[in-house]
């Protein structure tokens, strides 16, 4: 069969970093034209396939941020460095580079929503979107859920860089509360000037980005993405079908003056 | 385009002759089978005799197996190696079917071909081979309403066909069936009718955009104890095209298995479930809202035409007796500013 869509790559994992007790991070050997937001379809036959987010990537190798919770990740969990995954890719709309270009960014993060939106973090952060300045929240349900801590340092010294957990908890001295409330904070910003990147869970999204809509952000200046269940990721299995958006090709990327009217 | 007339003992040497060369895939009535005690099931199935081929009744299920089967193997593992299936059937393949269904293998074409800018391998290898022989309909079958959703008529078929009592007459429009029909047939001037009133009058929602409290109207609540998520209206319609992917192995080696796609629907549990636990359209009620919406609203904002083609299978299945077209008129009613609490 020429060109089926359906048939993956092997990709042979470089290394594994665990993240939390549930999350880790697979770092495959593959080469792809990826923007940041995009999507692949990650399988191992004879387990299943689910589609996963680029959480990072260089030319030589691409790395996914995965939480063990399902038939398939479960399995992925199991892995060892130099067993082989299978992926298909990249799927969907990532986010808009070109409308970040001079401008001030803004990108607030919510618990695993941080893995999609990690590759936005650093292209800003490496200077290739050409971002006037980069505001970025973390927020996690507790400090035993935090992603990605080892480049917390580096992005501190780049950018405004504010981690918070929801609740308050013993011997932790950072910043606590929902990022709803250091969104509040965000007041000294010129709005006219900025796009706000929010990505999480559906809770999280609805409630931040609101939160911006209160702050005079304008709608089509805000970004979300959606995460749904898809077999296919190019538009057949119909699983991810809100209205008449697909998430797997006109998202998972949207911009909330679309997203907004979007109901399941 | 010329027309022939036959008498049956002709049209089955003609059904015979075609045999030789292509697989017949037709409605096929199987006694004893259909959902009451007594009743015959009207299903599509392969065609040996030109008596296999059931022109007076309609089909419980739909053509659209024969393009998009409900389990189909998209690729065999042996370890780490991926081998895509030889279709077991390479012939060319007429299928006998009504215009409705030609109207809605040309939805199925939409998602499968065009959605996304990416055509799906598996079903264009055999839509490719498909051959359009289109049963006349000159009246509209029970809970029919093909008029209202313009999908009465077609001029994508390779042959028409009108079964009378006495005589079959067959219009050709694909030359290279020419020579089949000719040789025994009389030459007629046979035109085929379509079905110009439904049997349901069906009202279709004259708005643009949906308004936003219409997606928790009231009007969805009665589905919610009314459906019990048996998913028979996505498998009989010719329309719904959503499928699963499922990972097998074998049980007697962990290191060989298949992965599938199956049918899927809307309707069914489980069709929105995330890893982790999270999903959506819990009630039966906002499923239905959303099935609604999609074969007769929002379809046709990505493809200038509704996805429902009006064959009326969903209400003739379903086990709870929910009527699609009585829902698409309560819709219209509701939007319209009319009736609130009927039914």
């Amino acid at each position: 069969m020429k060109n089926n869509p359906y048939r993956p790559v092997a990709a042979r994992i470089l290394k594994i970093t665990r993240e939390t007790a549930i999350e880790f991070t697979l770092r495959v050997e593959a080469q792809a034209d990826i923007t940041p937001g995009q999507f692949f379809q990650v399988s191992l036959p004879r387990t299943g396939e689910a589609p996963i987010s680029v959480s990072s990537f260089t030319r030589d190798w691409i790395e996914f941020t995965i939480r063990a919770v399902g038939k398939l990740t479960n399995v992925l969990h199991q892995l060892k460095e130099g067993d082989t995954i299978f992926i298909r890719g990249p799927y969907g709309t990532g986010f808009p580079l070109e409308k970040y270009k001079d401008r001030n960014l803004i990108i607030v993060a919510g618990g695993s929503g941080l893995a999609p939106v990690r590759p936005l973090i650093q292209k800003a952060l490496d200077g290739s979107i050409g971002v006037k300045s980069l505001r970025l929240i973390a927020g996690f349900k507790n400090s035993e859920g935090i992603l990605f801590s080892h480049q917390f340092e580096d992005w501190a010294d780049k950018c405004d860089f504010t981690l918070t957990i929801d609740k308050p908890e013993p011997g932790w001295t950072g910043n606590t509360g929902m990022v709803t409330e250091h969104i509040r904070k965000l007041s000294d910003i010129d709005f006219a000037d900025t796009e706000v990147v929010v990505v999480g869970p559906g809770v999280m999204m609805k409630f931040s980005t609101a939160e911006f809509v209160l702050l005079g952000v304008a709608e089509e200046k805000i970004w979300v993405s959606f995460e749904r269940l898809m077999s296919c990721g190019i538009g057949k299995c119909g699983h991810c079908k809100i209205d008449y958006t697909y998430v797997c090709l006109d998202g998972p990327v949207l911009n909330y003056t679309h997203a907004s009217t979007l109901i399941d | 385009m010329q027309s022939f007339d036959f008498n049956y003992q002709q049209f089955a040497e003609v059904f015979a002759r075609l045999g030789k060369k292509f697989r017949l895939f037709g409605p096929k009535r199987v006694p004893g089978r259909g959902r009451f005690s007594d009743t015959d099931l009207i299903t599509y199935a392969d065609l040996q005799n030109p008596e296999d081929l059931e022109t007076a009744e309609k089909s419980y299920l739909s053509p659209k197996s024969i393009v998009f089967p409900p389990d189909e193997t998209t690729f065999y593992f042996t370890a780490d190696q991926f081998t895509e299936p030889e279709l077991s059937d390479n012939r060319e393949t007429i299928v006998f079917l009504r215009p409705c269904d030609i109207n809605g293998i040309e939805r199925l074409d939409r998602i499968f071909l065009e959605n996304g800018k990416v055509k799906d391998p598996y079903y264009q290898r055999r839509r490719e081979k498909l051959h359009f022989f289109m049963i006349e309909c000159r009246e509209s079958f029970e809970n029919c309403f093909c008029v209202a959703m313009n999908a009465n008529r077609t001029d994508n078929f390779a042959t028409a066909i009108r079964f009378a009592p006495e005589k079959v007459s067959v219009m050709i429009q694909n030359e290279s069936f020419l020579e089949a029909f000719a040789e025994v047939g009389k030459k007629s001037d046979f035109v085929p009718e379509f079905v110009k009133k439904d049997s349901k009058a069906v009202n279709l929602p004259d708005v643009e955009d949906m308004p936003a409290d219409i997606f928790s109207d009231s009007l969805w609540d009665e589905y919610d104890s009314r459906c019990i998520a048996c998913g028979r209206c996505n498998t009989s319609c010719v329309t719904c095209s959503c499928f699963s992917t499922v990972d097998i192995f074998y049980p007697d080696s962990r290191n060989c298995g298949e992965r599938r796609r199956v049918w899927d629907g809307c309707h069914l549990d489980g069709f929105t479930d995330m890893a982790g636990g999270h999903s959506f359209r819990k009630d039966k009620g906002d499923r239905m809202r959303f099935k609604t919406f999609h074969k007769i609203y929002d379809f046709r904002k990505r493809f200038s035409e509704d996805m429902c083609v009006g064959c009326g299978r969903c209400d003739d299945v379903c086990p709870e007796y929910i009527s699609f077209s009585s829902c698409i008129n309560k819709l219209s009613d509701r939007l319209s500013g009319g009736k609130k609490d009927e039914e």
